[in-house]
């Protein structure tokens, strides 16, 4: 390997990052449908020819993709190393969760990096798809009991083989989905991104020559590791626990505990889930690379300024116990993915909390709440409403946590409420921060929301929700409180109702005219109560954050005496 | 006949003025210190430097950042909303975004706190129907409520008003009536356009800057007629095209890049008449390197901004990408070897380790001072009298050399090197994502260190040549006096193509036409020529974003003939082919708004009035200095700009100096001066 002079090295890191980015604008700009399109459900990046390992990723994807899609290219690595004849112009997709990680709805695209008919590196492109057949249109299903009823389930194949599109391929796709023309745009979308990709990489190689860049991608690696082992380095030496819990797996209703025993010993760190629940019936179980991706994005907020480069891990042992809920074989239902690593996230942050305070903030909102509304209009036309929703982010060393964030696995902003009632016969009563869902502190949680959706529809709708933290609220840390539940309840002829399994219900039947309501955790406190500035809780009871009689409750009666 | 155009730009440091004589074609500069908190005394001072008689003067142009400072620093007034009931909370809730990324950490206050947000019974649904009708005593007693406690303007922000402003124009009437000064804004009139956050928070930032901006307006302008001016006064918008005083006052929120865009309309008009209608421009300032193109004489416009996190302001603007790459910014080696510049930045205060004020840490001033390239014995800008080289190389060599284990002229030239990597890494993606190559374009630098980089700017990007203006200090000023008088208006439609009502599209049309033609009429310049500009954001069902498509309409004696659904459909197939390559089977077509500007070309004045007179290379040769370029030191001639005569050609290595300037011919560039007066900086084997 040669040595790369720390110029050339710094002006390279920029210019490769840059490739990743222009993929992902690439993308988002043609992506038809707006998981992608708005929400950026998608990402891009550079991946080692041998091992898959993350070398370089865009900026704007979300942030779970920065760890699992290395298994998504070590997948191909392994399945082209098996059939034996990998050529350039190779394109490999699937959407095999158990296999790649995440969710069944992320499509990942595949493609060998050549230069002068040898592997150089492997590009890839991974994005949310609108729909994917399975039980529920869009393809939340609280109640599956296997991968069947989530969506069609694709394992890496080629869809071009040396630079030709197997056209097959596509169609078996397009059979397969409820939105075959949003489909078609996406894929599309991620085809370009990677040609892009490609063209990029041609002009780099081309300016700087292969050996340089290839000196450039392992000096990266070995710098991202350094820089993670002198953050180490800097923590004391110790073990932590915590422990947290999911409200069910959607069939069962049962509590589920996520476990975790975080140890720095000197460079090195040790993520334990041991004592984490066995694999369950319900859709709450994740794939191991999905768990193994999750511990990267809780250290990636610990230590925001490292790279995205899987240096980053080497000096880090996750250690997921076989059979538990995080390691879950085909096929068993992963579509709830997203609840089960917030939960994760959380537990890293509660143990981290107590090894260096500073470093961590209290627990976000922690559930995704995916709530889908559909129906058929009179003319028989149907319609789905799907969106995520959010809730507060924790209280922090420096201030108050901000208030209806999105959650910390992702950075998808939500559709403007005009725009969803343009789209649907829906129309929100509410749309508001939700009072006394903070998490108290000396520096309290972010408020969560309130959405209160009507049906307009004659004809009525059903509604699905997949969401947690129905029976435990989101936790402070360095001695900040617990916020509220999530909360969900739905009307019908007789008054309101709530779910059976708190957050997870599917197919309510609605009248037009009844709706449902969705009121979200805001997140936990840092830092014990009672060294809130009474000022502070004079003035969220002033512009209605804090009830009076909560106010007294959880920070005493001092807040009277002041002015807000 | 007065014939003098002033042209004033009020920046963070400094405030230009450009003063045009348009019977003599003489052109002046002036720079002053930027007065604060109230910028109108740096204003005044500056025209007073060029102009002793203000009755001469035609015309005063203003670039201002007064309204994008009142909103960073969240100095606007107190102000109030009056919003449909349930929805209170929509300008603290944003998008549910948040600040970073990474590690979950910032908060966001927003302009208007929550019990200044009130809510009145009314909702308007997506169609247009009226589900409540708005309870007048409700919004009469939220008005009073608002008053009492102190608010200088309201805002008024109702659901779907874009569909049906029935319910808010009354709520909004009801408030004017008994509001105590004309700070009342509605978001239907402000921004008709669907997505409630963006439109209401566009509008609640107009209100929170009304008091503000038109208070400073009203005290320049009575303070320029003291004066004895009796011109116009205008104002520069984020459109780049100017609108009278009064519109500003009212429509304030308009500004939020008002300086910015000046810039980028000079350095077009500029560009364009030497010849280069595809230009880059690069303005280098103390924190961050702005980066804007114009292909074909046309800049290109954004549809909204973010002024800082969860400020969002919809407007048209010029569309301007910032890096974190200015000459205050500082290097540093990260834990795991790596260089990086900025984003951290000395600014100009404590500014560069050169400056001597107290910054410890290197900046990449600090590299070109230590490479020579920038003259310590001359600081520009006149506040220093000496750069401190020895400083600036020791801070190189700590903090940059040692641990890379560079010499500390390997270090400066590393600074520079990653500097230049990423301010062409902004060219390039800038170019990329408008689907342009930058190959074709030239670059022109402007601001004070824009022209040290110009040489890597052609070399890393592949630019063929750069364009020096003759004043890249005053671009903003100078925009000032060019740009044209510009109205724009939106209105969402959300049909689809073959349902779309003609009648009330053509309705449309005609009140943006009827109301751009009558702002012109109002304005005392004259202009060579009006234009209106028509705009159709469409885009196939279930695609969210939408594509800008052009649509030709006729205007006869003032009446618009609008366009057909078969001419709508078939410039949209145009557009989206252009856009995306290929069209969509069986996609179903759908305009979401329509957008229509007004303007009024205003005269231009002819640049060569600007080029120097006589001289010769010989006499502009100041002396020689010892200068470093990639691996060895020059013996470079310096010179002074503004003495080199039309036509002279320069060879580099050589420096360039003038008052607010350094120009750097890089070894293997040559530098030759056009009958503007522009420095035109090429390859050498490129004649």
């Amino acid at each position: 390997m040669s040595e790369i002079d720390p110029i050339t090295l710094a002006v390279l890191s920029g210019r490769m990052e840059q490739i990743a980015d222009e993929m992902d604008a690439t993308l988002f700009r043609a992506a038809f449908n707006p998981i992608i399109a708005e929400a950026h459900d998608a990402s891009h990046g550079l991946y080692h020819a041998a091992s898959g390992d993350t070398l370089v990723q865009g900026k704007s994807g979300l942030p779970i993709f920065v760890g699992v899609m290395s298994f998504a290219v070590k997948a191909v690595i392994d399945k082209a190393a098996a059939d034996g004849d990998l050529a350039d112009g190779d394109i490999f997709i699937f959407n095999d969760a158990h296999i790649g990680g995440t969710h069944l709805s992320d499509m990942r695209l595949v493609r060998p990096y050549f230069r002068d008919g040898e592997l150089f590196c492997y590009l890839a492109s991974v994005g949310h798809w609108h729909d994917l057949g399975g039980a529920v249109p869009g393809n939340y299903n609280p109640a599956a009991t296997d991968a069947f009823a989530e969506a069609f389930i694709l394992p890496p194949v080629r869809l071009a083989r040396a630079g030709v599109v197997n056209q097959d391929i596509i169609d078996i796709l397009m059979r397969n989905t409820r939105l075959p023309q949003s489909a078609q745009g996406d894929l599309n979308g991620q085809l370009g991104a990677l040609d892009l990709g490609v063209k990029r990489m041609d002009e780099l190689l081309d300016e700087y020559g292969a050996e340089t860049v290839k000196a450039a991608l392992d000096a990266l690696g070995g710098r991202a590791e350094t820089l993670m082992r002198s953050e180490l380095n800097a923590l004391p030496d110790g073990r932590w626990e915590a422990v947290d819990f999911l409200d069910n797996d959607g069939v069962t209703d049962e509590p589920l505990p996520i476990k975790v025993a975080l140890e720095i010993k000197g460079d090195r760190m040790v993520l334990d889930f041991e004592g984490t629940a066995p694999r369950c019936a319900g859709p709450v179980n994740i794939a191991y690379p999905t768990a193994v991706a999750t511990a990267y994005v809780a250290i990636k907020h610990i230590f925001p300024a490292l790279p995205a480069n899987a240096g980053v891990m080497r000096p880090i042992d996750v250690k997921i116990p076989e059979g538990s809920l995080l390691s879950a074989e085909f096929p068993a239902p992963v579509g709830g993915y997203t609840e089960t690593i917030l939960r994760m996230i959380d537990v890293i942050f509660s143990a981290m909390a107590q090894a260096a305070p500073d470093m961590v903030v209290g627990n976000a909102y922690g559930t995704i709440n995916a709530l889908s509304i559909a129906g058929r209009r009179k003319n028989g036309q149907p319609w789905v409403m799907f969106s995520f929703y959010g809730g507060g982010h924790g209280g922090t060393p420096e201030g108050d946590g901000l208030n209806h964030g999105n959650a910390p696995i992702s950075t998808a902003t939500i559709p403007p409420m005009e725009i969803l009632e343009s789209a649907y016969p829906v129309m929100f009563r509410q749309w508001a921060l939700r009072p006394d869902s903070a998490g108290a502190g000396a520096q309290r949680g972010g408020l969560g929301a309130v959405y209160e959706i009507e049906v307009l529809e004659e004809n009525g709708a059903e509604a699905f929700l997949f969401g947690e933290r129905g029976r435990f609220a989101p936790q402070g840390v360095a001695g900040g409180e617990a916020s509220v539940t999530n909360h969900f309840s739905y009307q019908q002829d007789d008054g309101w109702h709530e779910p059976p399994m708190a957050s997870k219900m599917r197919g309510i039947s609605l009248k037009q005219g009844q709706a449902v309501r969705l009121e979200t955790p805001g997140g936990g406190g840092y830092g014990p109560s009672e060294g809130r500035d009474p000022a502070k809780v004079a003035r969220d009871v002033a512009l209605g954050f804090l009830s009076p009689e909560k106010a007294t409750e959880l920070y005493g009666a001092a807040w009277k005496e002041v002015k807000a | 006949m007065s014939n003098v155009m002033i042209g004033v730009d009020v920046g963070g440091t400094f405030t230009d003025v450009f003063v045009m004589d348009e019977t003599t074609g003489e052109a002046r500069v002036a720079k002053v210190p930027t007065t604060r908190p109230d910028q109108s005394g740096g204003f005044l001072d500056g025209i007073g430097k060029q102009v002793s008689d203000l009755s001469t003067v035609a015309v005063v142009v203003h670039g201002t950042t007064a309204g994008t400072n009142a909103l960073l620093e969240r100095k606007g007034a107190r102000i109030g909303v009056i919003t449909t009931e349930g929805l209170r909370d929509v300008l603290e809730m944003r998008r549910r975004d948040r600040p970073q990324t990474w590690g979950l950490r910032g908060n966001f206050d927003p302009v208007v706190p929550r019990d200044l947000r009130l809510e009145v019974p009314e909702r308007t649904l997506a169609d247009g129907t009226i589900r409540k009708p708005v309870d007048i005593d409700a919004v009469k007693a939220a008005a009073q409520q608002l008053l009492d406690e102190g608010c200088l303007a309201v805002a008024i922000l109702f659901a779907n008003a874009y569909a049906n402003p029935e319910n808010e124009t009354k709520a909004v009437e009801a408030v004017r009536a008994m509001w105590p000064n004309p700070h009342v804004s509605a978001s239907s009139e402000i921004l008709p356009e669907i997505r409630e956050y963006e439109r209401f928070s566009t509008t609640a930032l107009n209100a929170y800057l009304q008091p503000e901006v038109s208070g400073y307006l009203n005290r320049l302008e009575n303070a320029l007629t003291e004066g004895g001016f009796d011109g116009e006064f205008m104002i520069v918008q984020s459109n780049g095209g100017v609108m009278a005083v009064d519109t500003a006052c009212r429509l304030p929120v308009r500004t939020a890049l008002s300086g910015p865009a000046a810039g980028v309309i000079a350095a077009g008009y500029i560009a364009q008449t030497a010849g280069y209608p595809d230009v880059i421009t690069g303005d280098m300032g103390g924190t961050s390197f702005d980066v804007s193109l114009i292909a074909d004489g046309q800049s290109i416009l954004s549809p909204q901004t973010s002024i800082d996190f969860g400020m969002v302001v919809r407007t048209p603007m010029i569309e301007i990408t910032t890096i974190g790459a200015g000459g205050g910014s500082i290097a540093w080696v990260d834990k795991g070897g790596l260089l990086n510049i900025g984003p951290e930045s000395a600014g100009s205060t404590p500014g560069p380790v050169a400056y001597g004020q107290g910054n410890t840490r290197p900046t990449v001033t600090d590299a070109n001072v230590v490479l020579g390239r920038i003259d310590p014995d001359n600081p520009i800008g006149g506040k220093l009298k000496r750069l401190d080289v020895e400083a600036a190389g020791r801070a190189i060599d700590e903090h940059v050399g040692k641990p890379l284990g560079l010499s500390t002229v390997e270090a400066a030239e590393a600074i520079l090197t990653v500097a230049n990597s990423r301010m062409a890494g902004a060219i390039r993606l800038v170019s990329i994502e408008r689907g342009f190559d930058p190959k074709k374009f030239a670059f022109m630098p402007f601001g004070g260190g824009g022209a040290l980089h110009t040489g890597a700017m052609l070399d890393d990007v592949g630019l063929g040549r750069a364009i020096v203006p003759r004043y890249p200090g005053v671009t903003s000023a100078m925009g000032c006096v060019i740009a044209d008088m510009r109205q724009d208006f939106v209105q969402t439609i959300n049909a689809f193509v073959d349902q779309i009502d003609e009648e009330a599209l053509a309705g449309y049309l005609q009140d943006h036409v009827d109301r751009g033609h009558a702002m012109l009429d109002a304005a005392r310049s004259s202009f060579e020529a009006r234009e209106v500009i028509v705009e159709l954001d469409m885009a196939y069902l279930g695609q969210t974003h939408t594509v800008a498509v052009p649509v030709a309409v006729t205007i006869d004696g003032g009446k618009v003939t609008p366009p057909t659904r078969a001419e709508i459909a078939s410039a949209f197939d145009d557009a989206y082919r252009a856009t995306y390559g290929r069209l969509l089977d069986k996609g179903v077509r759908r305009v979401m708004n329509l957008r229509t500007a007004v303007v009024g070309r205003r005269p231009k004045f002819d640049l060569e009035t600007l080029a120097p007179e006589g001289g010769s290379v010989e006499a502009a040769r100041k002396g020689t200095r010892q200068v470093h370029f990639g691996s060895k030191w020059y013996e470079t001639t310096i010179y002074d700009r503004l003495a080199l005569p039309v036509g002279a050609v320069v060879d580099g290595p050589a420096i360039l100096e003038q008052p607010d300037t350094t120009v750097l011919v890089d070894p293997g560039l040559r530098a030759t001066v056009d009958k503007f007066g522009n420095t035109i900086i090429a390859p050498l084997e490129a004649d």
